[in-house]
């Protein structure tokens, strides 16, 4: 196989950043993160790449590869054409760290704010039964590998359209996952629309677009929450309904997605 | 000067953020010490997100038979009976409430028709026992514990990589590390520190793990004077990835044959039917058709009395059989043999093994509801590691404890597939309580011998080339050195002669890391990590080849050519690594005896197989 070209940012957050050019031999099946460690291993030893399982789990190796926000362990050499440049850079929604490495920080601190899981008081372990076909929607969100592609390639953090909290598709996603599971008491709606910002998210499908895991981000788990809220704040008969009814809670399990 | 340093004091500092680490980090809060977790990645990056096919508790939601005694002895079996007994006992005992526990905490397993937890066959395993979710049940953990430890307050230091613990003559007191991100230096006093830093595999260069896996916690254990068994059995996953050469050694997962998957050499041939051992035989079943009427009970999630196919025998036979083959000339085009679970429906094949079908799809442009893989043995799995009290996963040092993978003692001389987890789950949880308990008996106020951080901080400093190195070492050379000394030279059949060479050239390879220099900055230089993470592999490569060349016999995932059958007289013996007079020892102990009740349990039981 001919050589790949790979064109790769280098960079520091006090430095101007740049490109740099190698030639790396291919190999068939070779991905970019093997090119990558090819760099590091013969051209230039400091090259700065996060990554850990190098098998499409864990979600570590982000970066954009030619403007897409792409895992870099599954885009394979033989995606491009020969010859094609092949051009690497950060996740540009995070602040640099080094090279292809940013902070992803921010994502803990939002997922801290998350009330957690609460199952109740008064049903004992020994009597949860659940259905499979009850709980696919909440392992779908489960299968999340927190890249957080969904979160850099939304417009809304990426370009920084608010000033006001947007938790973004990874944490849209895991509230979903909470609000649906079978048996969780918890009540996520304010902090989803106060905290969570869910109103800035204006359905793109963008997020959906690139999750390696093929979320279906949007349709399934951002559209459902976003329901919830509306009915709880935005609907007067709803609202009217609950009061007669005495309850706050709007009624909880998976069959609203 | 010691103030000089950030300096972050716990009362029980837990290195490692996998499973183990985490149920420890929980227990340790729970019981109100103050916790500190350091992770070398980000939180809910560690290697037990690459588990896949589950984990094993005697549940007995779809074979009501099962029972811990059942458990225990498979796991026993499985070990050749070189498993710490009481480790098996506790692990049988506790691995139900531990699942049960995640469930409580928010986990979503696969359910049974009636609505509970779904349990899933694996090799050497009487009963259907797993635990899963599809096969992504590691994920499902971390992420369970994650929420949980993030719930409950726990501080997280993540991307920071522990290169020294500090010790006073007699007990651990901290450790040294510094922040990936930034390359500044951190000091964490604590009063018990728990390693759970996982395995050894990036030792070799195929292998499931990642490069996280370079024997951390077994070196930092050993260099600060605890004591480490078992180090000769290194399990080989027998299916890993063989092909595209950039995914050669990415893990398949067991459950594709716990499925149905059929293994095939070149000329179609089921072989594993030659490899059964012959005192399990009647365990398996006798014929195409009786294997096929399990497998058709299992989709349809009914029970049946066929008995198991041949593909689930145990990890190290599975491994040897493919290996045999390739060497003999019956592989597959590109060194491996077929695994094939295509003549199962599709849409089945996608909705029980769908990361395994997204990777072969993505990776390899393999449709495997079409057609059969190729497979080939991958380092999986460091049976060996940190010698552990039961009880409390306390090492032989004063303040040291350890759990999950870089302990050892639970698995004997080879691991049965979906152990692993329980055992993250069920000695995380003790070990996490040992910890907190022993903190709680340390009274005096955290300190940390100032000259023992300077030292730790020198070592840092000492990597980056200034000039003035001559014959500075590459520290990627090295690695691949190590990794061809290892794969070539202690890999999974073994001779006197090729570990007698081993041993000489990791001892020329941990002379020239000495030298290893690296230049460029200090934030996120993986070359300058690679460093102090060579010299643990160095580390633990020796103890691997020492206690393999003193083990003359074969059993479980050690096989010596120079001595095919097990000896008696090994029966019942564990080597023991330790350092001492600046040198690594070997010593041949005796393996803590079975209680009347247990020795019961496996009496129909030999020690061979």
């Amino acid at each position: 196989m001919a050589d790949a070209h790979l064109s790769v940012f280098r960079g520091t957050p006090t430095t101007e950043g740049s490109f740099v050019e190698f030639d790396v031999p291919a190999e068939e099946g070779m991905v970019v993160l093997d090119a990558l460690h090819w760099i590091q291993a013969n051209e230039a030893p400091d090259l700065a790449v996060r990554w850990n399982c190098k098998a499409a789990k864990c979600g570590s190796c982000s970066a954009e590869v030619n403007g897409r926000p792409s895992l870099t362990c599954k885009t394979r050499l033989s995606d491009f054409e020969e010859g094609e440049t092949i051009t690497v850079e950060p996740m540009r929604a995070f602040p640099l760290i080094r090279d292809l490495v940013t902070d992803v920080s921010w994502n803990y601190e939002v997922n801290r704010s998350i009330p957690p899981f609460q199952p109740p008081a008064n049903q004992p372990q020994e009597t949860w039964r659940w259905q499979q076909e009850d709980i696919e929607r909440v392992q779908e969100f489960r299968k999340c590998i927190e890249c957080f592609l969904c979160q850099d390639v939304c417009h809304v953090l990426r370009n920084h359209e608010t000033e006001q909290p947007f938790m973004g598709p990874r944490f849209l996603v895991r509230s979903a996952g909470l609000e649906m599971h079978p048996i969780d008491t918890a009540d996520r709606t304010q902090h989803l629309k106060d905290e969570g910002g869910i109103g800035y998210c204006n359905i793109t499908k963008c997020c959906t677009e690139v999750c390696p895991e093929h979320i279906k981000i949007t349709d399934n788990a951002i559209i459902p929450l976003k329901e919830r809220v509306a009915d709880r704040y935005y609907d007067p008969i709803q609202i009217a309904w609950r009061k007669l009814r005495g309850r706050d809670k709007p009624a909880g399990g998976g069959d609203q997605a | 000067m010691n103030d000089a340093f950030e300096r972050h004091p716990h009362d029980v500092l837990v290195i490692g953020a996998g499973g183990a680490g985490l149920r420890a980090a929980i227990e340790a809060a729970d019981r109100g010490a103050s916790v500190g977790l350091v992770c070398k990645s980000l939180l809910g990056k560690a290697h037990t997100v690459m588990a896949e096919g589950g984990v094993a508790a005697a549940l007995g939601h779809v074979a009501p038979d099962d029972s811990w005694q059942v458990h225990f002895r498979d796991t026993m079996v499985g070990g050749k009976l070189l498993n710490n007994p009481r480790m098996a006992e506790l692990h049988a005992k506790e691995a139900p409430d531990r699942v049960r526990e995640l469930e409580a905490w928010g986990a979503v397993f696969d359910r049974t028709r009636d609505g509970r937890i779904l349990q899933r066959p694996f090799g050497g395993h009487t009963h259907p026992r797993l635990a899963h979710v599809g096969d992504r049940t590691g994920l499902e953990m971390i992420r369970t514990l994650q929420d949980r430890a993030v719930a409950a307050g726990i501080a997280v230091y993540m991307e920071c990589t522990v290169t020294h613990l500090l010790t006073r003559p007699d007990r651990v007191k901290g450790a040294f590390g510094y922040w990936r991100t930034s390359g500044r230096p951190v000091v964490f006093p604590a009063k018990a520190i728990v390693l759970a830093t996982g395995g050894i595999g990036r030792a070799y260069k195929v292998t499931s793990n990642s490069w996280e896996y370079s024997g951390d916690g077994q070196a930092l254990a050993y260099l600060a004077g605890a004591e480490l068994i078992d180090m000769e059995f290194v399990q080989f996953h027998p299916t890993g990835m063989v092909w595209p050469p950039g995914v050669r050694g990415l893990l398949v997962t067991e459950a594709v044959r716990g499925e149905g998957g059929i293994l095939r050499n070149k000329d179609g041939e089921r072989f594993m039917w030659r490899y059964l051992p012959e005192d399990r035989r009647n365990e398996y079943a006798a014929t195409d058709d009786e294997a096929s009427r399990w497998v058709d009970a299992q989709s349809a999630g009914g029970t049946t009395d066929a008995r198991r196919p041949p593909e689930l025998s145990t990890r190290d036979n599975v491994s040897r059989a493919i290996y045999t083959e390739v060497r003999e000339g019956r592989g597959s085009p590109h060194g491996g043999v077929f695994l094939d679970i295509s003549y199962l429906p599709a849409d089945h094949v996608r909705r029980k093994l769908p990361s395994m079908y997204e990777q072969f799809k993505e990776l390899a442009d393999v449709d495997i509801t079409a057609g059969p893989m190729e497979v080939g043995p991958t380092t999986h799995y460091m049976m060996g590691g940190i010698r552990v009290d039961a009880e409390t996963g306390a090492t032989t040092r004063p303040g040291l404890f350890a759990a999950g993978e870089v302990a050892a003692g639970m698995h004997g001389a080879n691991r049965l597939g979906g152990n692993s987890l329980s055992d993250l789950l069920v000695f995380g949880q003790r070990t996490g309580a040992g910890a907190a308990d022993y903190a709680a008996t340390q009274t005096d106020t955290p300190y940390v011998d100032p000259k023992g951080v300077q030292d730790a901080a020198a070592e840092l400093d000492a990597a980056f080339d200034d000039g003035a190195a001559p014959g500075a070492e590459n520290p990627y050379r090295l690695h691949e050195e190590l990794q061809a000394t290892m794969g070539s030279l202690v890999g999974i059949f073994r001779t006197e002669a090729d570990l007698d060479e081993a041993i000489d050239k990791l001892g020329e390879l941990r002379r020239r890391a000495a030298s290893a220099r690296v230049g460029g900055g200090r934030a996120y230089n993986p070359a300058w990590g690679l460093v102090f993470e060579l010299r643990n592999m160095i580390v633990v490569s020796e103890a691997i080849a020492r206690s393999a060349r003193e083990r003359r016999e074969s059993r479980g995932a050690h096989s010596r050519i120079d001595f095919p059958d097990p000896d008696t007289a090994w029966s019942s013996k564990n080597n023991v690594i330790r350092y001492a007079d600046d040198a690594m020892q070997v010593e041949t102990t005796a393996l803590p005896g079975l209680t009347k009740d247990l020795r019961q349990l496996i009496s129909t039981e030999t020690s061979h197989g």
